[in-house]
């Protein structure tokens, strides 16, 4: 596909990979699982490779080619089955349907497999709009929302089309634009270690910009952002937080109101 | 005005001694200019402008992706070519009885420029608006030989009656408001009142700068596309002030980086189109100005006497590498720190370096080191925006990542060592990745690792590096999802 | 080794890929020239004349008969008391003849008068090579009878364009015009008057070119409605 949205979506498959990220994995675990209860609610079976750990995207950033390859490669070769790997993360998948072609240009056998692991990337609100193509019954309250799509989400995967999309779908949800909407919340992963007076400037106009549209709750595709922007609230005292997108989702189309 | 009065605001632009900062030292300068809300709110205000300007001009994304295409097209085809292109580039001008000159480095090109001055027992050199000359010093080195060098772009002429560098390529002056503005000109322009209109300041610059056009012995210009089949040099503008540079003195010295030189007259359209449109928003600007040599016989006005400086400064260092040589694409729109959240936050000052934002972070390395800039290439969340906004399609992202690693290993083999290869090496850096490297291509270690930092969670540090700063610590959950998932397959 | 030696060396020693093939300029102008509504004479006509008002220049139509007229009438409403002309251009003997008070010819190099062009010269009367309706643009090609300060200096300038020289686009005059078989040593494009937003991205006029242009336009009788 090119960037513009112009992919071509397969049916929607039996069964399908999980990759879970290294950031769901061990902060915000219940994303991976909600992300689960959505594909397995639409009759798909998850696979979840125990072996995976990262996609390689923090090596890849700060300029460790020789770490990102090793990392990457120990990922390309968990999903041997031809079924769509799900990333609940927009940068992450980005990193693995855009990057990682670039990271193996060199070496003809590695490019091949990863442009076909490419080919069967998704994050996930791509998938449940074009693929699982879900028809989503909402449940909850009228509430209002705002989005917050990361750069690589936008940039790569088309994120902020497909969220609002399925957020379209729930009739008691009003999603709010806020201020600069397309610009970075200063996350960029180590971006907020090594420059955290540049990162903190931008994180707190994100934050600013996201209340100011009244909404309750602030939703994103992406773990980094998300955490980034929730502390930055906490350390600040503020009770507004954001949620990933896939809780969310999952909580407003659960009759039974949230998590099993 | 008279003629004492104007040597007395010479004198006063004259007498900063003014280099470059040190990037090295851009984290303080940047925590000091996000600190500033005046400055913030000065250059957000002015981003945002920019930015609606130039999205108006782009009301069809297919034809904005068409277009990208065909100039980044143009000047990959340029590059590809440019030692012969600069040779009939050479020649060209050469016939059309103009005196080419190359420098490969800023030194080099002061001294040519000096040279000419001397010549000519000049005085007073005005100039129109270069980059390259801010790259070079220029205005130092002519300070130091005992000549002025006076900037006639208006926004140029206002930082350098303040003793400052531009903070923006295409809108120098663009971290000051008017109020500061007309405090300036009240104290430094002898015989001008207070006026907060900007008419009026405009009014008074004109008024200066006519008189100096009318008195220098040189006019010096940067050049913005220089075509090689007809040896022309095509000016872009909306002042005049680079036409009066280039036309009322005797001698025009145009001053340019080896990588503007197209092909043919007909490639210049396409650039120009979207120069003007990605820069200012505009379809237009006022003038285009294509220059094909010196006054001929017969000809009643122009310079008797032109010259071309080519500067490489650093220019055949991103050339000789396939991936970093689409750094010399550009056409200097500045299109990329408009939109840069970075750039928005700091402003152009705190790079230290003669171009600031996404566009300095990818070429400075080159002109002035690793050494001095390797910090440059870190200053960016890789959020995107410079990349999907250039109108050259430059990957930007991409070059910063890998200036990352060239500042931070020794060259790949077969590849020359890049100025500063490796100075941000460090022992414990490539450890931690190493260790990351080792603990994430090993599942079964990474598994028990996650097992442990969720189990002591409440043991977490409560001091995370940058994070912290303006954030609460990262704590780990409960249960990791592998965990989570793999409960779910025993059940 | 010269500088000169060691900068080309440097890039001819840099590895090709693939050579690019040239671009297809002509091709996708084509393309898009294809894909707009087809233009005549009055649809230029009338871009041009809303673009050039965009830029805050005046556009007044005039006939081959009325122009001279039209100039002194405009000169004495703007109190124009100088009028810097050409000598032996297709229109001088029409403006000579028109009446128009303190006429005066570029007849010398510039080096013997510059103060009084720079400080005594109200306004400048020149041709045109053509325009560009898209963006309301003037081809101006200085030669020794029209040289390049005077679209440039005084405080006014009045440019004389025949409509029939009103092409589309940029690229449509450059290759129909055929510049790239000889270009004067200084061509022009302007596009309104002289004009700076280095202060505070605020707009303001004559920063240090004209601070008006006035385009007569040359067109028929049954046009000028």
């Amino acid at each position: 596909m090119d960037e513009t949205g112009n992919r071509h979506y397969p049916d929607k498959p039996p069964k399908v990979y999980l990759f879970g990220t290294c950031l769901i994995d061990m902060f915000c675990p219940e994303a991976g699982m909600d992300t689960v209860r959505l594909l397995e609610r639409e009759g798909i079976e998850v696979h979840f490779p125990a072996d995976q750990t990262c996609c390689g995207q923090p090596a890849h950033s700060s300029g460790f080619p020789e770490q990102t390859r090793a990392v990457a490669l120990a990922q390309m070769r968990l999903f041997p089955e031809p079924w769509p790997v799900i990333v609940p993360s927009g940068s992450c998948a980005g990193m693995m349907r855009h990057h990682y072609p670039k990271v193996f240009a060199d070496d003809p056998r590695l490019l091949a497999e990863a442009t076909a692991l490419a080919d069967r990337i998704f994050e996930l609100s791509e998938f449940l709009l074009h693929v699982a193509r879900v028809s989503l019954s909402d449940s909850g309250q009228p509430a209002r929302v705002a989005l917050h799509t990361s750069c690589a989400a936008r940039r790569e995967m088309g994120t902020q089309v497909h969220a609002r999309a399925l957020l379209a779908q729930l009739p008691g949800v009003d999603v709010g634009l806020h201020e600069h909407e397309s610009e970075c919340c200063g996350f960029g992963g180590t971006f907020s270690l090594k420059h955290p007076a540049i990162s903190s400037a931008m994180a707190g106009d994100k934050v600013d910009a996201l209340k100011e549209t009244g909404a309750e709750t602030f939703l994103s595709a992406d773990c980094g952002c998300m955490l980034s922007l929730n502390h930055t609230l906490q350390k600040r005292g503020d009770p507004f937080q954001g949620q990933h997108l896939a809780s969310f989702l999952w909580q407003r189309t659960n009759p039974e109101g949230g998590r099993r | 005005m008279n003629a004492q009065n104007n040597s007395q605001i010479n004198a006063q632009a004259n007498t900063q001694a003014l280099r470059f900062v040190p990037a090295s030292e851009f984290k303080e300068r940047a925590a000091v200019a996000v600190a500033d809300a005046h400055l913030r709110k000065s250059f957000r205000g002015a981003m945002d402008f920019l930015i609606a300007k130039r999205a108006a001009q782009f009301p069809d994304p297919v034809a904005l992706e068409s277009q990208r295409g065909l100039a980044e097209h143009i000047r990959k085809y340029s590059l590809a070519r440019l030692p012969d292109l600069l040779e009939q580039l050479e020649r060209n001008l050469t016939a059309n009885g103009v005196q080419v000159h190359w420098a490969e480095n800023p030194e080099q090109a002061n001294a040519i420029i000096i040279n000419i001055a001397r010549r000519h027992s000049t005085k007073l050199m005005v100039k129109g608006k270069s980059m390259v000359s801010e790259e070079i010093e220029l205005n130092h080195a002519m300070a130091d030989a005992g000549m002025e060098a006076l900037e006639s772009d208006m926004g140029e002429y206002i930082v350098q009656l303040d003793g400052e560098k531009p903070s923006h390529i295409i809108m120098p002056a663009i971290h000051k408001t008017k109020l500061e503005i007309a405090r300036l000109f009240a104290a430094k322009v002898p015989g001008a009142g207070y006026t907060e209109s900007v008419d009026e300041l405009i009014g008074i610059g004109r008024a200066v700068l006519r008189e100096k056009f009318m008195t220098a012995e040189i006019g010096l210009s940067g050049v913005n596309f220089a075509v090689a089949e007809t040896g022309t040099l095509c000016l872009v503008e909306n002042e005049g002030n680079g036409r009066m540079c280039t036309t009322v003195p005797g001698v025009h010295i145009a001053i340019t980086g080896i990588e503007k030189v197209v092909e043919k007259l007909e490639h210049v359209p396409p650039l120009f189109a979207l120069l003007t449109r990605s820069a200012t928003g505009q379809a237009i600007t006022t003038y285009l100005n294509m220059i094909s040599g010196p006054r001929k016989p017969g000809e009643k006005d122009g310079p008797r006497e032109m010259h071309l400086v080519l500067v490489d400064n650093g220019r055949t260092q991103a050339y000789s590498d396939e991936q970093l040589r689409s750094t010399l694409q550009c056409i200097r729109c500045g299109a990329c720190m408009n939109h840069c959240p970075v750039y928005t936050r700091i402003g152009g000052h705190a790079y230290g370096t003669t171009y600031p934002g996404p566009i300095g972070e990818i070429i400075s390395p080159h002109m002035l080191g690793l050494a001095a800039t390797h910090v440059l290439p870190t200053a960016s969340s890789l959020c995107g925006a410079c990349g999907e906004v250039c109108p050259v399609k430059i990957p930007i992202p991409d070059l910063l990542i890998r200036l990352r690693g060239e500042a931070q290993h020794d060259a790949r083999p077969g590849h020359a060592p890049m100025l500063g290869q490796g100075a941000a090496k460090s022992a414990l850096v490539d450890a931690i990745w190493s260790g990351w490297a080792a603990l994430y291509t090993r599942p079964a270690l990474y598994r028990a690792f996650g097992w442990l930092a969720t189990r002591f969670r409440a043991l977490t540090p409560p001091m995370q590096s940058g994070w912290t700063v303006s954030r609460t610590p990262l704590k780990p959950a409960k249960r990791t999802l592998h965990e989570q998932m793999a409960a779910r397959e025993r059940r | 080794m010269s500088a000169r030696d060691n900068i080309l060396q440097r890039l001819r020693a840099a590895p090709q890929g693939t050579a690019p093939l040239a671009p297809d300029v002509r091709g996708f102008h084509a393309a898009v020239s294809a894909a707009r509504p087809a233009s005549n004479r009055a649809t230029r006509m009338e871009v041009f004349c809303d673009k050039m008002a965009f830029w805050h220049a005046e556009v007044v139509k005039v006939t081959r008969d009325n122009w001279s007229q039209k100039l002194r009438e405009l000169c004495a409403a703007k109190g124009v008391r100088s009028l810097l002309y050409g000598e032996q251009t297709e229109y001088t003997a029409a403006l000579l003849a028109a009446g128009i008070g303190g006429l005066k010819p570029y007849d010398r190099p510039v080096d013997d008068w510059k103060q009084e062009l720079f400080e005594n010269t109200d306004a400048s009367f020149t041709s045109t090579r053509g325009g560009i309706a898209e963006t309301g643009t003037l081809i101006i090609w200085p030669d020794a009878n029209e040289p390049r300060l005077m679209s440039l200096v005084p405080p006014i300038h009045f440019a004389l364009l025949d409509a029939d020289k009103l092409y589309e686009t940029l690229f449509d005059a450059m290759i129909e015009q055929g510049w790239s078989g000889g270009l004067p040593t200084n061509a022009l494009l302007v596009s309104g008057p002289s004009k700076t937003a280095d202060i505070q991205v605020t707009l303001a006029y004559g920063a240090h070119g004209p601070k008006e242009l006035i385009v007569l336009l040359l067109v028929n009788e049954e046009e000028l409605a």
